[in-house]
């Protein structure tokens, strides 16, 4: 089984208090070429794929309302145009953006990850999420946050939506025939006619299917709801076991064979002491230890070698990685981390595909609605 | 005193019968090296900027998706952002509704293209009209006719509001003392169409927001504009329509106090180039011919008559029935048929241009909808489009190649070197943001207020 290997684009890093290290670019957050750069920096090192996250309203420590911190990294550009932005300026890494399924459009974003997949040439996907934030309604003047049941419903219709828009054209829709003057073969477009109790999409897309067919979707899930989400209607769960025996039970509770990659924060230096240094002095200016959804790993590129392949051999098709602070930790992984798995022949040495299905094992898919 | 300047930008060819799919030349409509190419000859042209159009709905017609023009599109944010990383000084405008979006979200994309772009974005701002666009959204989407600019209004007024919700130097990033930022972005919104708080994530951005176009030719299109945008899109075709139009809209900036260059009028324009007049007249008439087919010919009466006519001959003379007055049932998902306000009296008007002229059904259609704004030389074109712009007929043009990718090559080759000639038009940016390439002042930090209490 071929691992992958993923990287987590957040700010300046996992970490609330990365931007104060000596090797981040605070101020570069809001320009081009610090994701550009990123990004190439991961492609270098052959991963799979990057995901850029994203929340629907600004950053905040608080539940349910903005903060009024001023010693974290605040504001933020949106995830699905970075991704954009990048696409042409790189080759083969595939480019998950997140998307808030709550408060978005799917006809919408299905034609946006399809443009995506055009920019790139067959590298895009969707990272879903969802949002039960009040504030975060507000910004939309939506009041009531619905049951965690309703959001996670709402987001798998809003999945089978924008994946229904994909196939909505036929590959070989446009025809061009001069003879009768038409563009398009109509009976090779098709409606969609979704309807659910959130929206209703009657379709087809503006969007011609997109190189990959479907672009990958993918959702962080912690427990059951969301894994329901992953099995149901992702082609990529990322999950968050704190030891390596949670993995199979994990595994046990996604239902259908999705992918499944492992989250881990990294903090990586030449010896595990100096890593432990680099954290401590983050935690130390946050105030306390980083508290974190996923496990956290403190140490050395070949020590991270050897958790990614227990956690590999123990049921994972790969990790996505969530730098401490990116400008040092992504640099540990890409020169550090990979090569030190392909010593061991465990990760690829070029790339094998030029799209992110291909890359990720997954074949073209057929169109549902092609005839036979 | 200086030549007046003329702003070019290139219309991305729409999904229309005006681009024309069986010229050999053209090529895909939705790959994104169609759009590079298109970009790069727009900027290797020093156009001010390339302009995308949307629409949110395949068109219908006899309840089946119309299916004789080029149809697909991208996203556009997705395309411009992704264009912003081939060009560099290239503005890049495109049509966002304001039906089916939330402010929030439009002020978070544009502010976001906008900082991906170092300062080049521009939104054309548009409302919908129908339900039947409105079925692809959670919104429904019907707004009755007198709701459409104040909903329009009103969401330009909350995104300026957001927009200044951030005066810029809020991200301080000071390692030592651990100062990340100065809380900023907050802001509550209550109109009649909006209800929204809370705080908003992007910081200011280089131009402070996006430059604002305007489409429009109605009483109120106008005065819209003259409120807020910093350019206006027409249609007007010939010098003397141009200077009319030109000198009501001008003449409306100043009660919002604005000066006359703060909004910058730039007609669409069509263009055959040939090595002859006579050539270039030619080739326009065998364009026109591309892009009224028989069967288009037909579809376009149908717009008019609205009823079905599939069995009319397209060489035969116009139908001797009149066309069904009252709501257009035929065609879906069209603006231009809401433009046959009286279809009796245009239907006559056709009958009396086809008697006079000896025209068939098709080549009506050719003659009331494909003549090309501009046919000649280089040369030629290049004398046109100055006179019009030093005549105040306009600030410039927004062309309309009829082929994809390379429709506005020959004009970026020949014409353009003879605008810079005449000293006419840019030899090179020498600014980096649309608003310098478009001779816009900063956009002021207190816009949201200023444009809401007109």
């Amino acid at each position: 089984m071929t691992l992958h290997l993923a990287v987590a684009l957040e700010g300046t890093g996992w970490h609330p208090a990365s931007w104060r290290e000596p090797e981040a670019r605070p101020t570069a957050l809001f320009d081009a070429g610090y994701w550009t750069g990123l990004v190439r920096e991961a492609e270098r090192g052959l991963l799979d794929l990057v995901t850029v996250e994203d929340t629907f309203g600004i950053q905040s420590t608080r539940p349910s309302e903005p903060d009024e911190r001023t010693d974290q990294v605040r504001g933020r550009l949106d995830a699905l145009l970075i991704a954009a932005r990048v696409a042409p300026l790189t080759s083969h890494i595939g480019l998950v953006p997140t998307a808030i399924a709550t408060h978005t459009e799917p006809f919408h974003f299905s034609k946006a990850i399809a443009t995506l997949d055009y920019a790139s040439r067959g590298r895009a996907g969707v990272r879903v999420r969802v949002s039960a934030r009040p504030d975060e309604f507000a910004l939309v003047g939506r009041r009531v946050p619905g049951t965690r049941a309703e959001l996670f419903g709402e987001a798998a219709d809003w999945i089978e939506v924008i994946r229904r828009l994909w196939d909505s054209w036929e590959d070989d829709a446009e025809i061009r025939d001069a003879a009768t003057g038409r563009f398009v073969d109509r009976d090779k477009l098709h409606y969609i006619d979704f309807s659910g109790p959130q929206f209703s999409v009657r379709g087809p897309s503006i969007t011609p299917r997109p190189p990959q067919g479907q672009p990958l979707v993918a959702a962080l899930a912690h427990r059951e709801v969301a894994y329901e989400l992953v099995g149901s209607s992702c082609d990529l769960g990322f999950v968050t076991p704190a030891e390596t025996a949670d993995i199979a039970r994990i595994r046990g509770e996604i239902p259908g064979s999705p992918l499944v990659f492992g989250d881990v924060v990294v903090f990586l230096a030449e010896s595990a002491a100096e890593a432990e240094d680099r954290k401590g002095r983050m935690d130390s200016r946050l105030g306390r230890a980083l508290v974190s959804d996923a496990s956290i790993f403190v140490g050395t590129p070949a020590g991270l070698a050897d958790l990614v392949q227990e956690w590999h051999a123990a049921g994972l098709d790969g990790v996505r990685l969530r730098p401490g602070s990116v400008d040092h930790d992504l640099p540990q992984v890409t020169r550090g981390l990979v090569p030190e798995l392909q010593r061991r022949g465990a990760f690829r040495t070029a790339y094998e595909a030029d799209t992110l299905r291909g890359l990720l094992g997954l074949p073209l898919p057929a169109n549902r609605y092609a005839a036979v | 005193m200086p030549r007046k300047q003329i702003h070019l930008a290139a219309h991305f060819p729409g999904v229309n019968n005006t681009t024309v799919w069986s010229d050999p030349a053209s090529g895909s409509h939705i790959d994104f090296s169609s759009f590079q190419h298109f970009a790069e000859a727009a900027e290797r042209a020093r156009f001010d900027f390339l302009f995308l159009a949307e629409g949110l709905r395949l068109r219908e017609q006899n309840g089946l998706i119309y299916d004789l023009d080029v149809m697909g599109r991208p996203d556009t944010f997705t395309v411009l952002a992704a264009l912003a990383a081939v060009t560099d000084r290239l503005g890049l405008a495109g049509t966002i509704n304001s039906t089916f979006n939330e402010p929030y979200e439009v002020a978070r994309q544009f502010a976001s293209l906008d900082h991906l772009s170092a300062g080049r974005a521009a939104w054309n701002v548009v409302t919908s009209w129908d339900a039947f666009t409105g079925e692809n959204f959670r919104r429904g989407g019907f707004l009755p006719q007198e709701k459409r600019y104040s909903r329009a209004k009103e969401f330009l007024a909350a995104t300026f509001e957001l927009f200044d919700s951030w005066q810029g130097g809020e991200i301080v990033a000071d390692k030592e003392t651990g100062e990340f930022w100065r809380p900023a972005g907050d802001f509550a919104i209550r109109t009649d169409q909006f209800d929204i708080s809370g705080r908003f994530p992007v910081p200011r951005s280089p131009q402070g927001r996006p430059v604002i176009l305007q489409a429009g030719d109605s009483d109120e299109g106008r005065e819209f504009a003259a409120s807020g945008a910093d350019a206006i899109f027409t249609r007007h075709g010939t010098l003397e329509a141009g200077q009319a139009f030109y000198a009501d809209v001008k003449g409306r900036l100043a009660s919002y106090g604005r000066d006359p260059e703060d909004l910058k009028i730039l007609p669409a324009a069509t263009f055959v180039l040939g090595d002859t007049d006579a050539e270039a007249q030619e080739k326009a008439r065998h364009i026109r011919y591309q892009q009224v087919s028989p069967a288009t010919a037909i579809k376009f009466l149908e717009q008019l008559w609205n009823r079905d006519l599939s069995d009319h001959d397209p060489d035969g003379p116009l139908p001797t029935v009149d066309p069904v007055v009252g709501e257009n049932t035929i065609a879906r998902g069209r603006a231009s048929v809401r433009m046959h306000r009286d279809p009796i009296a245009t239907a006559n008007e056709w009958r009396a241009l086809a008697e006079a002229k000896h025209l068939s059904t098709r080549e009506v259609i050719i003659e009331v909808t494909g003549r090309q704004n501009f046919i000649g030389t280089p040369g030629r074109i290049a004398e046109l489009l100055d006179e019009f712009v030093q005549a105040d007929a306009s600030d410039g043009f927004v062309l309309v190649p009829h082929v994809t990718p390379g429709g506005l090559d020959e004009f970026a080759d020949t014409v353009v070197p003879l605008l810079q000639e005449r000293g006419a038009f840019r030899t090179e940016y020498t600014g980096s943001t649309l608003r310098e390439h478009l001779g816009l002042k900063p956009a002021p930090t207190t816009s949201g207020k200023d444009f809401s209490s007109h």
